[in-house]
C-alpha cells in the first residue's frame, strides 16, 4: 500500500489499536518545561507510580524564566516555585534537568534540535503546541495537555485518533527578502486560523526543500497556528548532516542502521491526501499581521482588507483592540516595540538577518527592542560571529535565553496599547501583555521596524 | 485525574458569540504559575472579564447575572492556540460542565475530554438557533444527552445530534481514565519499547 510520510511515521508508533478508539502511540522523546509537567508529576504521586522511562524525557526551564539577571534568583515566588517544582520533580525521576543557568538551557523547541534530541521518524509530544517546530526533521511532533504529559510520563504512550493528512505544496524560489516566516504566514493566511484543523501537515515542494534547517523549523513551528496538529518535512541530506554527531543522536552502528530506516521517509508516489494545496512560492510577499490572530495577515504593500459578511463581529472587535481600521495601509505605522525570539524565531539565522538590517544602521530611539536568544548555544554563536558587536552598535541589547515576551509569563511584557513588531507566533489579544497590540513578522521586517520606529518593508533597506 | 461521570446534563447556558476564542483569552499565561490543580475558574476569561484594576467589566457576559448555567456557548473555532489544560482546568473550576460550538481546535477539545468536560460541536444553523434562543430568553433551558449523543433546547423542542468518539464516550459515562488503561497496557508497551531503534 502507498503510504504518506505521516502514515509510516505513525504506524510504525501504534501499539495497540483500540476498536472504534484513538490508536495507543508510543512516544520516543518527551519534552518538558516548568508550566504544563507539575501537575501531572503531582498526578503520578498520587497514583504513586513512577516514570516508565525517564531516558526518553527532557526537561529544560523556559516559559517563565528571567531574561536577565538570570545568576540571581528567580524574584517571583510564584515563578520561582514553579521552576523549583521542575527542578525537584526532574531529580526526583531521574529525568535530565537543563534548569536555569545551565550550558544547554534555552527554548524547549530550540535545544531539542541543538542536542539531536530531535530525530527523523520519531514521535515527539510536549506540554506546548508548538512543538509541532520538530516536524522540520521528518518526525510526527506535537502538543499534548497536562493530563497527556501524565499518560506519556506513566506508559510512554498517549492516546490518540489518527488525524487526517493534508500536503502543502509551495514550489519556486523565494524572491529577496521574503523569508520562511513569510511563507509561513502567506499559508496561514490563506486557511486562516482553523483550516487545517484536524489534519497533519506535510510540506512538499521546492521552497521547502531549499530551505535550511532552522527555516523549516519555523514553518513547522506555524503550522499549529493554522490549527494542524502538526506539520512535517521529508528528511532529506540537509537533515542528516544538522543532527550527525549531535549529542543525543545515534553513533556507530546504530547511526547506520537509523540511515537506512530514515532513508524510507518519503511520502509513496500516488500515497493519498484528505486535502492538497498548491501555492507558487515565487509570488510570495514579506507578510505582516494586522488582527489578532495568526491568520489575519497580508503582503506588506497591501493595506487592511475589509470584513466578510460571515464573522463580522469578531472581525471588528479585532481592529478595534488593534486600533486599526479597514483599508489602513500598514506601512508607516508609528511602533514602540521589537521583539526578536521565540521558538520561531530565536535561532541564530535569524540573528543574522537581523543584524544584516541593523549593520551600520542606528535603533530608533523610541522603540524599546527586546532581543532574545533562543539558547545559550544561540548567545554563544551570536557572539562568536561577531553579530553581538553589530547588535550593539546599533544601539541593541542581546538578553539571556526563554521564551519571554512571546507569551509574557515573565517580566517581558509590552505595555497596554503598544504596538510591538515581534517574531514570535501569536497576535492574540494580550498575548504579549495585557492590552499588547502584536504584528507578526519575519526577523528582517522587525530589524527594519526596529531601525525606521515605524512598519517598513524591509526591501527597501537590504 | 479521576472526574465526575457526565450522562445527561440539563442547563441554562451562557452565550460568547464571539469566533476564534483562543486559550490565552479563556486563561492568559501570567495566571499559569500554579503547581496544582485549583483555583483556575478565577482568572476565567480575566481580560475580557475585568479592568486593568481588576474591577468587572460590566459588559462582560460573565459579570451579568442575567444569564447563568453550567453549559458555555462559544463562536466557532473555540479554544484554538495554546495548548495548555489550565484551559480546560478553567473552564471546568468555574462551573462549566459542558461547552457548545459550531468548530473546536484539536487540543482544547482533547484537555476538555480527559478532564470531563464535554465539547459539543453542532452545525453553524443551530449555533445560531442556541444564541437568538438564549438573547430571547436568557432563561432558556438546554438539554445535552450523551448517551444518545443530543443537544435539546428545551422550550422550542428543537434537537441536533452531535459526534463523539465511542471511547471517549464510555470513558465520560463511566469516569473512566486513559492512565488506568494505558498502566494495564505495561507489558506490551515494554515489548513494544525494546524494539524501538532510537
Amino acid at each position: 500500500m502507498k503510504k504518506t510520510l505521516f502514515d509510516k511515521v505513525w504506524d510504525a508508533h501504534v501499539v495497540h489499536q483500540i476498536e472504534a478508539g484513538p490508536d495507543v502511540l508510543f512516544i520516543d522523546r518527551h519534552m518538558v518545561h516548568e508550566v504544563t509537567s507539575p501537575v501531572a508529576f503531582l498526578g503520578l504521586k498520587n497514583r504513586k507510580i513512577g516514570v516508565l522511562y525517564a531516558q526518553r524525557t527532557f526537561a529544560t526551564a523556559d516559559h517563565n524564566t528571567p531574561t536577565i539577571n538570570q545568576h540571581l534568583p528567580v524574584e517571583d515566588p510564584l515563578s520561582a516555585n514553579q521552576l523549583a517544582a521542575l527542578e525537584k520533580n526532574a531529580k526526583e525521576h531521574n529525568i535530565s534537568y537543563w534548569g536555569l543557568g545551565h550550558e544547554k538551557n534555552g527554548i524547549v523547541h530550540v535545544v531539542g534540535p541543538e542536542y539531536g534530541i530531535t530525530l527523523p521518524g520519531a514521535t515527539i509530544v510536549c506540554g506546548d503546541s508548538h512543538t509541532s517546530t520538530h516536524g522540520a526533521f521528518g518526525a510526527i511532533a506535537f502538543g499534548i495537555g497536562t493530563s497527556e504529559v501524565e499518560m506519556v510520563l506513566a506508559s510512554q504512550c498517549i492516546m490518540q485518533p489518527k488525524p487526517k493528512k493534508m500536503r502543502i505544496t509551495v514550489d519556486g524560489a523565494l524572491q529577496k527578502g521574503v523569508s520562511p516566516k513569510d511563507v509561513a504566514l502567506f499559508i496561514i493566511s490563506q486557511l486562516s486560523t482553523s483550516g487545517a484543523t484536524g489534519y497533519f501537515v506535510e510540506y512538499a515542494g521546492s521552497t521547502f526543500r531549499d530551505m535550511s534547517m532552522e527555516g523549516r523549523m519555523t514553518v513547522c513551528n506555524l503550522s499549529i497556528e493554522m490549527g494542524a496538529r502538526g506539520g512535517m518535512i521529508a528528511p532529506d541530506q540537509k537533515t542528516f548532516e544538522y543532527i550527525q554527531g549531535r549529542e543525543f543522536t545515534p553513533k556507530g552502528n546504530d547511526w547506520d542502521t537509523a540511515m537506512n530506516y530514515w532513508s524510507t521517509l518519503h511520502t509513496d508516489e500516488g500515497a493519498a491526501f484528505d486535502k492538497e494545496f498548491f501555492f507558487d512560492g515565487s509570488s510570495i510577499e514579506p507578510m505582516i499581521t494586522f488582527g489578532t490572530n495568526p491568520g489575519m495577515g497580508i503582503g506588506i504593500q497591501k493595506s487592511i482588507p475589509q470584513a466578510e459578511n460571515s464573522g463580522k463581529a469578531t472581525y471588528e472587535k479585532s481592529l478595534n483592540y488593534m486600533g486599526f481600521s479597514q483599508g489602513d495601509e500598514m506601512i508607516g505605522k508609528k511602533i514602540d516595540f521589537v521583539f526578536l525570539g521565540s521558538c520561531t524565531n530565536g535561532r541564530i539565522e535569524d540573528f543574522r538577518a537581523f543584524s544584516e538590517i541593523v549593520k551600520g544602521r542606528k535603533k530608533a530611539d523610541h522603540v524599546t527592542a527586546w532581543l532574545v536568544p533562543g539558547s545559550h548555544q544561540v548567545r554563544k554563536a551570536i557572539e562568536n560571529e561577531g553579530l553581538l558587536q553589530i547588535l550593539e552598535e546599533a544601539g541593541f541589547e542581546l538578553r539571556e535565553p526563554g521564551c519571554s515576551a512571546c507569551l509574557a509569563m515573565n517580566d517581558d511584557k509590552i505595555p497596554a496599547g503598544k504596538y510591538a513588531v515581534s517574531t514570535s507566533n501569536r497576535n492574540f489579544e494580550g498575548r504579549q501583555g495585557p492590552g499588547a497590540r502584536t504584528l507578526l513578522a519575519s526577523p528582517i521586517m522587525a530589524a527594519a521596524a526596529a531601525v525606521t520606529g515605524q512598519v517598513t518593508d524591509p526591501r527597501t533597506l537590504l | 485525574m479521576a472526574y465526575e461521570k457526565f450522562t445527561v446534563l440539563q442547563s441554562t447556558a451562557v452565550p460568547l458569540p464571539i469566533e476564534n476564542v483562543d486559550t490565552d483569552q479563556i486563561i492568559p499565561a501570567r495566571f499559569l504559575k500554579a503547581t496544582e490543580r485549583k483555583g483556575f475558574g478565577d482568572n476565567l476569561f480575566r481580560d475580557w472579564r475585568y479592568n486593568q484594576d481588576n474591577t468587572p467589566k460590566a459588559d462582560f457576559v460573565l459579570n451579568n447575572p442575567t444569564f447563568s448555567g453550567k453549559i458555555l456557548v462559544g463562536g466557532k473555532n473555540f479554544g484554538s492556540g495554546s495548548s495548555r489544560e489550565h484551559a480546560a482546568w478553567a473552564v471546568y473550576d468555574y462551573g462549566f460542565r459542558c461547552v457548545v460550538s459550531s468548530f473546536f481546535a484539536d487540543i482544547f477539545k482533547n484537555n476538555c475530554l480527559n478532564i470531563g468536560v464535554l465539547p459539543v460541536q453542532v452545525s453553524e444553523s443551530f449555533l445560531s438557533l442556541i444564541f437568538d434562543a438564549i438573547e430571547k430568553n436568557p432563561n432558556t433551558s438546554m438539554t445535552v444527552d450523551l448517551p444518545n449523543q443530543t443537544i435539546t433546547l428545551d422550550e422550542i423542542g428543537k434537537h441536533e445530534n452531535f459526534d463523539i468518539n465511542p471511547y471517549k464516550k464510555e470513558n465520560l459515562q463511566n469516569g473512566y481514565d486513559d492512565i488506568d488503561y494505558l498502566l494495564n497496557l505495561k507489558e506490551q508497551i515494554k515489548d513494544f519499547a525494546q524494539n524501538r531503534p532510537f
